[in-house]
C-alpha cells in the first residue's frame, strides 16, 4: 500500500479540472455501491449485537469443525506449495529442459480453471466409485476424495500457481553469478542454495505463501465439489457460509463470513508489511 | 500494495528467459521427475480425465449437450455477461488507476484499499455481501436473487481489481513530457488522452481485461447464493455443477472442456500480448 508509484508520481497538476471531478464522482458511486456499502451491511450484520453473533456461532460443534477443517486444510496446501513452488520456479528459471515453455503454460491454468472444473476433474479421477484411480486407491485403504487428502488436494490445485509467479521474477531478476561464482569456489548445491539463492528470493517466497494460505483459507467451489460437503465431516468454513445462508440462518453465515474476511485481511497485511520492508531493504 | 492475483502484465520479464539456464544436472533431474509426478497427479490426468470424459460418451453426448436449448441459453447469458462485465472493468478500471496516479485527493490510499477488498474475499463471502444489501433482507428492500442484474453484480464484484492493477503500474511509468510536449503544442486534453495515453495503455487495459474475461466466464462462489439456480441465471460453472450433482459426469465434462478451451486460449493470449510487450522494452 505504500507504493510509491502511486504516492510519490502524483506529478504536479494544474488546478483540479471539472473532468476529474466527474471520474471523482463516477468512481465513488461505482465503488460505494459495488464493495463498499454491501460490506458495510454484512460487517453491521455480524456485529450488530455486539459479539455476540460471533461467539453464538462458534458455540456451534459443526462451525467450528468447519474452521479447523479450514485451517489445517490450509496449512498442509501451503506447506505442499512451498516445495512445489520452490522447485518449479528453480527448474524454470536455472535450467533449460523439454517442454519449459508448455510448462509454464500449464502452471497458469489453474488460477483460469473454474474451481467446479477442478471438482469434477478431481472426482474423475478420484472418486472411489467411478474414478480412475479412487477404486483402486479405496481398496488400499486410501481415500481421497469426499475425505481431507480430497480437500488438500483442490486447495493445492487452485493455489498451485502462486508462489511461482511470485519466485520466478525474482530468481530471473537476480541471474546465477553469484551463484557460479558460490560453486567455483568449491560450495556444494545445497550450501549454495541455502546462503546465495534463499536469501534472495525469500520475500518473494513468503508473499506467495501468504498468498496461497489467502487463497486456500477461501476456496469454495472445487472444495465443495471434492469434499461431498457434509456439514460436520467434510463441510470447510465456506461451504458452511453457504449452507447457513441456504438454511436461513443468515446471522451464522455472516459471523463465519466475517472471520473469514479478517483471516484473508489479516494475509493481506502481512503481504502489505513485508513488501514495504522488501522495498526497504532494497532501496 | 498489496498486489494479489494480478500479473504483472507488462513489468516483468517472461518465465523462461534464456540468461543463466543450463542444462539439467542429476539433482534437478531428480527434482524434475518428482515436481512433474505431483503436478500430473494433481492436475494433467484429472483434467484429461475431464476432456476424456468428454470424448468417452462419443461426439453425441458432447454434441448434445451442447445443442440442448438450456445449455445455449445458459452459454449465452454467460458469455454476454462476461463480455459486458469485462467492456465496464476496462472503462471503469482505467478511471480508478487514472485517479490513483495521477489525481490527488484525501482518501487516496483507502480507495487503494478498496480495490483489493474483492481480492480479499472468499467468493462465497462475495456473494453473502452483496446479498446483504441487495438480497431479500437488505435494508434496501430490493431483491437481486434469482436475476441476471444480481449475477452481473456479483461478476463485476470479483472481478473489479484485475484492470486497476494491470494499468496501475504502466500509468505510473507514463513519462509526462510526451503528454506535455503534446500539450504545449496545442493538443486539446482530449486529444493527448487519445491519441498519447489511450495507445500506451491499451496493452495493459487488454491485460487486464483479458484475465477478468477468464475469471468472470468461469466464475462459481459468488454467483451460486444469487443466481439460485433459477433457470436463465445460471452461468456456466453453475450448470456443471447441477450436472455434477446429477450424477450426470459426462454431461459435466462437456460443458467442463469449454471452459477448459477458453481459460487456456486466454492464458495464452496473455502470455503473446507479455512477450509482445516486454520486447518493445
Amino acid at each position: 500500500m505504500a507504493d510509491a508509484s502511486s504516492a510519490t508520481r502524483t506529478s504536479p497538476r494544474r488546478r483540479t479540472s471539472a473532468g476529474a471531478w466527474v471520474v471523482r464522482a463516477i468512481v465513488a458511486v461505482y465503488l460505494f455501491l459495488l464493495v463498499l456499502w454491501p460490506t458495510a451491511v454484512l460487517f453491521r450484520g455480524a456485529f450488530a449485537d455486539g459479539l455476540g453473533t460471533i461467539t453464538a456461532a462458534i458455540a456451534d460443534p459443526d462451525v467450528v469443525h468447519a474452521l479447523v477443517l479450514t485451517g489445517q486444510t490450509a496449512v498442509l496446501a501451503v506447506a505442499i506449495n512451498l516445495v512445489f513452488g520452490l522447485g518449479v520456479s528453480l527448474l524454470l528459471v536455472r535450467y533449460d529442459f523439454f517442454g519449459k515453455r508448455v510448462l509454464s503454460w500449464l502452471i497458469d491454468l489453474p488460477l483460469s480453471a473454474s474451481p467446479v472444473v477442478v471438482g469434477l476433474a478431481l472426482l474423475l479421477v478420484y472418486s472411489p466409485v467411478y474414478g480412475w484411480f479412487g477404486p483402486g486407491l479405496r481398496e488400499a485403504g486410501i481415500e481421497v476424495a469426499f475425505a481431507m487428502p480430497g480437500i488438500v488436494m483442490a486447495t493445492c490445485f487452485v493455489s498451485l500457481p502462486l508462489v511461482v509467479r511470485e519466485v520466478v521474477p525474482v530468481l530471473t531478476e537476480l541471474g546465477d553469478d553469484q551463484e557460479q561464482a558460490a560453486r567455483s569456489l568449491g560450495a556444494g548445491g545445497w550450501q549454495t542454495f541455502r546462503r546465495i539463492t534463499l536469501p534472495g528470493i525469500r520475500w518473494a517466497l513468503v508473499y506467495g505463501l501468504v498468498l496461497s494460505l489467502a487463497r486456500s483459507l477461501g476456496e469454495f467451489g472445487a472444495v465443495k465439489v471434492v469434499s461431498g460437503h457434509v456439514i460436520g465431516q467434510t463441510a470447510t468454513a465456506t461451504v458452511a457460509v453457504e449452507s447457513a445462508y441456504q438454511n436461513n440462518n443468515t446471522e451464522q453465515a455472516y459471523a463465519i463470513a466475517v472471520l473469514l474476511v479478517l483471516a484473508t485481511v489479516l494475509c493481506l497485511v502481512v503481504v502489505a508489511i513485508l513488501h514495504t520492508r522488501d522495498a526497504r531493504e532494497k532501496g | 500494495m498489496a498486489t494479489v492475483t494480478v500479473p504483472r502484465a507488462t513489468a516483468s520479464p517472461p518465465r523462461g528467459d534464456r540468461r543463466g539456464a543450463r542444462r539439467l544436472t542429476r539433482t534437478a533431474g531428480f527434482g524434475l521427475g518428482l515436481a512433474m509426478t505431483w503436478f500430473s497427479l494433481l492436475v494433467l490426468i484429472p483434467l484429461a480425465a475431464v476432456v476424456v470424459k468428454a470424448a468417452g460418451g462419443g461426439w453425441t453426448t458432447f454434441q448434445s449437450v451442447l445443442t440442448d436449448p438450456g445449455t445455449l441459453v445458459t452459454l449465452r447469458f454467460t458469455i454476454l455477461t462476461a463480455v459486458g462485465v469485462t467492456l465496464l472493468n476496462a472503462v471503469m478500471g482505467t478511471l480508478i488507476a487514472w485517479l490513483l496516479v495521477r489525481d490527488a485527493f484525501p482518501g487516496k490510499r483507502i480507495l487503494d484499499l478498496v480495490i483489493d477488498i474483492p481480492f480479499a474475499m472468499p467468493t462465497i463471502v462475495a456473494g453473502l455481501v452483496l446479498l446483504a444489501l441487495y438480497g431479500h433482507e437488505g435494508p434496501l428492500g430490493i431483491d437481486v436473487s434469482g436475476t441476471k442484474l444480481g449475477v452481473v453484480l456479483a461478476i463485476a464484484f470479483v472481478t473489479l481489481p484485475f484492470v486497476v492493477r494491470a494499468v496501475q503500474p504502466v500509468l505510473a511509468s507514463l513519462e509526462t513530457d510526451v503528454e506535455e510536449a503534446a500539450a504545449s503544442l496545442g493538443a486539446s486534453r482530449w486529444t493527448t488522452l487519445r491519441r498519447i495515453i489511450l495507445p500506451s495503455l491499451l496493452p495493459a487495459i487488454t491485460a487486464g481485461a483479458s484475465l477478468s474475461f477468464a475469471r468472470a466466464i468461469s466464475e462459481y462462489g459468488s454467483v451460486v447464493l444469487i443466481s439460485m439456480n433459477a433457470r436463465g441465471v445460471e452461468v456456466m460453472s453453475t450448470e456443471t455443477y447441477r450436472y455434477i450433482e446429477g450424477g450426470d459426469t459426462a454431461a459435466a465434462a462437456a460443458v467442463a472442456v469449454l471452459l477448459l478451451v477458453i481459460a487456456l486460449v486466454t492464458i495464452i493470449v496473455l502470455d503473446v500480448l507479455q512477450r509482445r510487450a516486454a520486447r518493445r522494452g
